[in-house]
């Protein structure tokens, strides 16, 4: 069970890595606009802006 | 995907972009014709190459695009308009407002609380699994360090709502929702201190989780039919040319002062109430009377804002500005009407009010119960606060928002942009619909009589009319799409009152009657000796036999109401086959017609564009205007036609009905799941392993049930 001390903090760091990442993105504004995103990865030569 | 855009059609060329820094400002435009990859090429290409314009952005899942630009909003709309798109300048300060901040906090909450409940759930896993002792409490009070937090910061909106109808004595499901998720929280902290065996944070954090899908959900529908109401209304006329010591400056209507010169160009809409300086004006006052013949005025008379000047530039002294002219008043009738109609009970506030006092008896009753019976008090609130996760209004609250959301994203891509919350319910209710004839069913705009004219005279009125830029030209011209026009030699166009030049070396006039034969109104042509009275007639709207036709097969019934007079609404009525109609109706007549029609809890739909008809939308049961209509008229109505077809009005009907139906199914399934869940939590069976399976799958089924509105 002592493989547990390492484990739980390890779980938790990811998930904390997650929800950071999703903060950011949605603070980053890339929620903004889910369809053209989808559509976007169908043009050639995206220059990024 | 749909290729019914123009550039759908092989991609435009990928054309290099360096990034640059601007610091012009932004200008937004929305455009609604936007629908796939290529669009967004060529939008933001078009845009680009314009000298003036950069960072050109399509955001496609608000249809719109903004572009760095000291250029005037309009330059950029005409520049798209060469490239296919029909785009419309706004103001977008005053529409990304507040609803986007609240949009980005509820998704944030989202996130955090389903980050917790993962977290969370895998501890819990390890619980149910069979973790004894020491390690189930050190698993109980992580989690408790986990949702505590992740619940207190969650779950305000339901807090601060469900204390705000306390506040006020009343019940709201945020009540209920709220007691389930303190208490549980609570009562699972209490436990995990006390090295109970069962635990409810996962239950909490679900609870928070799902609930707060459907507020995003409901908050996401209502923000964007607001905001494309803004967008609408941004679209109105919000300039005035002043006149000053003989010269004209441009400012904001709401710096016009009483006394004001104004000078009105060809083709632009009034901005104040006044009275007309210069000698003669034509003007369309349809919006007020109904009556789609233009008005010929003397110097004198009086205007009121809104009309189009269809003659030569005049001008006039301003009377009446901003809040007094007689449109505002009239927008202001409208929304005393509509405060009515806000008192309208919906779907879900019903079921609340029968759902939060129910659990809250229930779950006070089972307490009372389990205490006499054994006199465990923590037993006792442990069955009780199972008894309201369990019952957890979950399903219940996402039963109508996940529907009305799926529902209205349909209609969205259907050209339908439905603006409150409750009007697809109230849709679904009607049983009659009224329609307005003169702008709703038949075109906004002019068409002239053209079966009267021989071929020859045809192409020579259409020569003419290519050399005007006069609305009733361009009308004209429009309409004479395949003659081919006759050339015309010395063509002057005299200002207000038509254009002449010569055709085959006799003489040729087109405009306005009285300039032609010295007298009498409407539009007429002279070609030589021969002089032709061009009298105005109306064309449907496109979709205007198939709308009429499917809605009387879905079983409604039809009335048409008009401001023109019989003879004219009953030839539309004829050819439209609507056998009941009333013509020569003014504003007050419309809404007396709509409220006698709604006699006897018959619910009545009104279909209509016009300043005329805004009182008879905002008292119908339900109401429809197209995009053309008028701003008071636009805020009047529930939904918004952003097309100019009418062929898919029986589908908005069908879908209202649908999403309604489906709305009642997913309460049905919300209560039979009740029905198996509460006897068993009742009799003090429910465990946090049950708690969490049955909420996740009565969500899901809800939610999987509102997709089939799609269908």
């Amino acid at each position: 069970m002592n493989v547990l001390v390492v484990l739980i903090p390890v779980s938790l760091l990811l998930g904390g890595v997650g929800l950071l990442a999703f903060m950011w993105g949605l603070k980053d504004r890339q929620y903004d606009d889910p369809e053209g995103n989808a559509a976007r990865i169908l043009l050639e030569d995206e220059t990024p802006r | 995907m749909t290729t019914a855009c123009p550039a759908c059609v092989g991609a435009a060329p990928a054309v290099e972009r360096a990034v640059r820094e601007s610091s012009a400002p932004s200008v937004s435009l929305s455009v609604p014709g936007l629908h796939c990859a290529a669009c967004m090429r060529t939008v933001e290409n078009a845009l680009d190459t314009l000298d003036g314009v950069e960072n050109a952005r399509v955001n496609l899942t608000l249809k719109r695009v903004v572009a760095q630009s000291n250029l005037p909003p309009d330059a950029l709309a005409r520049r798209l308009a060469e490239v296919g798109y029909q785009a419309f300048p706004y103001n977008a300060a005053e529409v990304t407002s507040d609803a986007d901040a609240t949009a980005r906090d509820l998704v944030l909450r989202l996130g955090v609380s389903g980050f917790a409940m993962m977290n969370v759930m895998l501890l819990s896993v390890a619980v149910w699994s069979g973790a004894t002792d020491a390690t189930r409490d050190l698993f109980h009070l992580i989690s408790a360090g986990i949702a505590v937090p992740a619940v207190a910061y969650s779950a305000q909106p339901f807090f601060k709502h469900a204390f705000s109808a306390l506040r006020v004595g009343r019940l709201n499901m945020d009540v209920p929702i709220s007691l389930a998720i303190v208490l549980a929280a609570g009562m699972s902290l209490y436990e995990a201190l006390q090295g109970g065996h069962h635990a409810y944070f996962d239950a909490a954090l679900a609870l928070t989780f799902f609930l707060l899908i459907g507020r995003v959900l409901e908050q996401r529908t209502r923000a964007s039919a607001k905001s494309a109401a803004q967008e609408l209304s941004a679209l109105e006329v919000q300039t005035a040319e002043r006149m000053r010591g003989g010269r004209t400056e441009t400012i904001p209507v709401s710096q016009l002062v009483i006394g004001d010169t104004v000078m009105v160009a060809t083709g632009a809409r009034i901005p104040a109430d006044g009275t007309l300086l210069g000698e003669t004006a034509i003007t369309d006052r349809s919006f007020l009377t109904g009556e789609s013949d233009p008005v010929t005025v003397a110097k004198g008379a009086s205007l009121r804002a809104g009309e189009i000047n269809l003659g030569a530039p005049f001008t006039l002294r301003a009377e009446a500005v901003g809040d007094d002219t007689s449109l505002r008043q009239m927008a202001r009738l409208v929304e005393t009407a509509e405060n009515a109609r806000n008192t309208y009970t919906s779907l879900a506030d019903k079921a609340a009010q029968i759902y939060a006092p129910m659990v809250h008896i229930l779950a006070a009753m089972v307490f009372a119960g389990w205490y006499f019976a054994t006199g465990d008090l923590r037993l006792a609130l442990n069955v009780a606060i199972a008894v309201l996760i369990i019952t957890c209004p979950c399903a219940l609250g996402l039963a109508v928002p996940a529907v009305s959301t799926a529902a209205i994203g349909k209609l969205y891509k259907l050209g339908f942009l439905v603006k409150s919350a409750t009007a697809l319910e109230r849709l679904a209710e009607t049983e009659e619909i009224v329609f307005d004839k003169t702008g709703t069913l038949t075109k906004p705009g002019f068409a002239a009589d053209i079966d009267r004219l021989s071929d020859d005279h045809k192409s020579v009125a259409l020569g003419l009319a290519q050399m005007s830029l006069h609305p009733v030209s361009q009308a004209l011209a429009v309409h004479l799409i395949g003659v081919s026009p006759a050339p015309i030699s010395d063509v002057v166009e005299v200002s207000g009152k038509g254009v002449e030049g010569h055709f085959d070396g006799v003489p040729a006039q087109l405009g306005h009657a009285g300039w032609i034969v010295g007298t009498g109104n409407g539009v007429a042509l002279r070609v030589g000796e021969d002089v032709v009275h061009l009298t105005q007639t109306e064309r449907l709207r496109e979709g205007a036999e198939d709308a009429v036709r499917g809605l009387k097969s879905q079983g409604f019934d039809l009335r048409l109401l008009s401001g023109d007079g019989i003879s004219r609404t009953a030839r539309i009525a004829e050819a439209l086959g609507i056998s009941r109609f009333w013509g020569g109706l003014g504003p007050e007549e419309k809404h007396q017609q709509v409220l006698a029609e709604t006699e006897g809890d018959h619910r009545v739909c009104m279909i209509g564009d016009g300043l005329n008809d805004t009182a008879a939308l905002a008292a119908a049961h339900a109401s429809v205007a197209p995009s053309s209509a008028l701003d008071a008229s636009r805020n009047a109505a529930d939904v918004v036609l952003m097309r100019d077809g009418l062929s898919d009005l029986p589908t908005l009907f069908a879908t209202a009905r649908k999403a309604v139906t489906l709305s009642q199914q997913n309460f049905m399934i919300a209560t039979a799941y009740n029905a198996i869940a509460i006897p068993v939590a009742v009799l003090g069976y429910a465990t946090p392993f049950l708690a969490a399976i049955s909420m996740s799958i009565s969500s899901l089924t809800v939610l999987l049930n509102a997709l089939r509105v799609k269908l």
